[in-house]
């Protein structure tokens, strides 16, 4: 195992073999709609696709509970806020068809505002406290789409919107087969490369604020916001930053959702789903970019394996003797208990949390410090 | 290296800090009561007292994290009293905690990062554009932490999570992390706790060291042999009342000082 990891860490360091596996993966990466499409049928790249969704989400609230430390149950709403927002606006629900470039940055940008609309009022708040208002929120969002069919119909309320317009370029509609030199490229594989795009463009900006003034501020807060704040950091406003940016990422993934599906109803945003996003970053490794992707792959794609249990009972009792829908749930909660048992910092844990949750060398230090203590 | 580079000489007024009239109530408990102060340029200025004498409570108030019932508190001239935490440090007073209060899981010289908050800019538009600018204040950021763990003696640590750090290197990071807003009046809130002899005698070395560069010192501590050594000044707090003021020798005499310390070793 020592070993491995050597051998893992002299690969690491290697320029050339980075190049080389960084290449791999990027080729990878290209044909894997096809791959996937081929073995295990178009169904899978559909899978693929919500896959890349779900880990722009992830990313988004890895913003606000991975880095900035703020337990946030209600994220989902900000994913709604994005989808409602593309369906609106491009839709027959008023005849309105803006183009995908305005509608992409416009659902961000609204989501961001929610975001610092329903951060602002919990501020104050810390750990159980604020879980619990920011599951009110999300709710709060789900029930008013719901809702807001009467006395005048915006949101079409529980029917949810239809026709929304698919994801395109022009006349370029990524929802069409398309053919290039020659290979056809049915819709759900062009939504795959945008997807892909955008999760890219979303890794790359998590990234980027980790390693930054910003994000020092973020983890600062969570570890300490008296002394954050004593060290001149504006908690209101970095808070509300985080909550911003975590949004504007579900806005984005939102409005994607929207346009790919082309219909939305309120029953997409319920607190499950917010729960499924935190138990991503939990289970991959919070505030650690792959762990957090790690995490969003394997719970898409696990529970859609599950299906497969169903024909595999048959097969073997001639019924089915577990509904999938209950294994799911119940390999579900295994899977997080004992990781919570084994890892409680994540598959992929960040440093920080590694950290955190204390290695033996961290041990000793803290017998350390609690002798200092004794001897005062 | 100079730790008031930005500090100009002509905004050097005699006074450092006034506080007047300065009173604190937690229910019934007057845990500061009418406290009035003043702190000139560049002395190193003790508060001592006996536990629950109110200190730290004063020390709260001074940096925004309790709001004075009563009173009035200036820094060169500018109110801060009322002000929010991060409003005072950005006017120049810097503190550290009695109960060691790190960011434990970042490293020392993040920690450090976090201190120079405050005196830098780049937003998210820079961190994710990264452009010249937002390079070139990063690469600052990281020197000038580079430059104060050295400074405080820390520099090895330097990229080992601070709760990792021993008790003693906890304290220097803490002074470290303070200096990098760039303080004109640094409160130490018992630096020396949990600190050995020879630590406490290189922790005075560097607390004269950075008075010599140009930062007036609040210190409140308890090692007698610390403050009688360190301090121009000294007062006693004792229930929330300041009942002695002056050089450490008279104060050292004062009888009623001698009563609050009865049975406490002030000798
Ligand atoms: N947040 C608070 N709520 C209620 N009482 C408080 C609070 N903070 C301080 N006190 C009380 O105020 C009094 C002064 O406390 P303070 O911590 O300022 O003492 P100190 O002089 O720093 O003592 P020590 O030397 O033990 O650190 C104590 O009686 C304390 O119990
Ligand atoms: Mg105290």
């Amino acid at each position: 195992m020592d070993k491995l990891r050597q051998r893992w860490n002299a690969l690491r360091h290697d320029r050339h073999a980075a190049w080389a596996a960084a290449l791999a993966l990027a080729v990878l990466l290209m044909l894997l709609p096809f791959i996937t499409g081929e073995t295990l049928g178009r169904g899978w790249v559909r899978i693929l696709d919500f896959t890349l969704l779900y880990i722009m989400l992830a990313l988004g609230l890895n913003i606000v509970v991975g880095y900035a430390g703020l337990l946030d149950l209600g994220y989902i709403a900000f994913y709604a806020v994005g989808a409602y927002t593309y369906a609106l606006l491009a839709s027959p629900q008023f005849g309105l068809h803006l183009p995908f470039w305005a509608l992409l940055p416009i659902g961000a940008g609204i989501a961001g505002i929610f975001g610092i609309l329903l951060g602002a009022p919990t501020l104050r708040l810390r750990g159980d406290y604020l879980a619990i208002v920011t599951l009110g929120f999300g709710e709060i969002i789900r029930i008013f789409l719901n809702n807001l069919n009467a006395p005048v119909n915006i949101t079409n309320g529980p029917q949810g919107i239809n026709l929304i317009d698919p994801v395109s370029f022009g006349s370029f509609s990524l929802s069409e087969t398309h053919t290039f030199f020659g290979v056809t490229f049915p819709g759900i594989y062009t939504y795959y490369y945008l997807f892909l795009l955008l999760a890219l463009l979303v890794i790359f900006v998590s990234l980027r604020l980790q390693n930054s003034r910003i994000g020092r501020a973020w983890v600062a807060i969570r570890e300490d916001e008296v002394a954050a704040e004593a060290m001149g950091i504006n908690t209101r406003n970095i808070k509300l930053l985080a909550f911003a940016m975590g949004a504007s990422f579900a806005g984005i993934s939102g409005g994607l959702f929207a346009g790919f599906q082309g219909f939305i109803s309120p029953e997409s945003f319920n607190l499950f789903e917010s729960i499924i996003v935190l138990c991503m970053i939990v289970l991959g490794g919070m505030g650690n970019i792959g762990g957090v992707i790690l995490g969003a792959v394997l719970l898409t794609v696990f529970p859609e394996a599950l299906r497969y249990i169903g024909d595999l009972q048959h097969y073997l009792f001639g019924r089915v003797l577990v509904d999938a829908a209950d294994l799911r749930m119940l390999l579900f909660g295994l899977a997080l208990v004992l990781i919570m048992i084994f890892r409680p910092a994540g598959l992929v844990p960040s440093v920080r949390r590694r950290h955190e949750f204390g290695s033996d060398a961290s041990v000793l230090a803290q017998e350390q410090a609690s002798l200092y203590d004794a001897r005062r | 290296m100079t730790l008031d580079a930005e500090i100009k000489p002509e905004s050097h007024p005699e006074t450092r800090l006034v506080v007047s009239g300065v009173s604190k109530y937690f229910g019934g408990l007057a845990a500061l009561d009418d406290v009035s102060l003043q702190i000139h340029a560049g002395e190193i200025y003790g508060l001592i007292g006996p536990n629950g004498a109110g200190k730290t409570t004063l020390f709260n108030v001074l940096t925004g994290l309790y709001r004075a019932d009563a009173g009035h508190i200036s820094l060169h001239g500018a109110r801060i009293s009322g002000l929010k935490p991060n409003q005072v440090v950005a006017l120049g007073l810097a503190r550290t905690f009695q109960n060691i209060r790190l960011f434990a899981n970042m490293t020392a010289i993040e920690n450090v990062m976090v201190g120079r908050h405050l005196r830098t800019h780049a937003g998210i538009v820079g961190a994710v554009w990264r452009d010249r600018a937002t390079r070139a204040e990063e690469t600052a950021i990281l020197e000038r932490a580079r430059e104060l763990l050295e400074y405080v003696g820390i520099m090895k640590q330097a990229y080992l999570p601070a709760k990792h750090l021993s008790y003693g290197d906890q304290r220097r990071l803490e002074i470290a992390r303070a200096l990098a807003t760039d303080p004109v009046l640094l409160a130490l809130d018992e630096p020396a706790a949990g600190m050995n002899p020879v630590e406490t005698s290189k922790l005075q070395i560097l607390l004269q060291k950075i008075r010599n560069d140009g930062v007036t010192l609040l210190l409140i501590e308890h090692d007698v042999k610390l403050v009688m050594g360190l301090c121009d000044r000294i007062a006693v707090l004792d229930y929330g009342k300041k009942i002695a003021e002056g050089i450490p020798a008279d104060v050292k005499c004062d009888p009623r000082v001698i009563e609050a310390y009865l049975g406490g070793g002030m000798t």
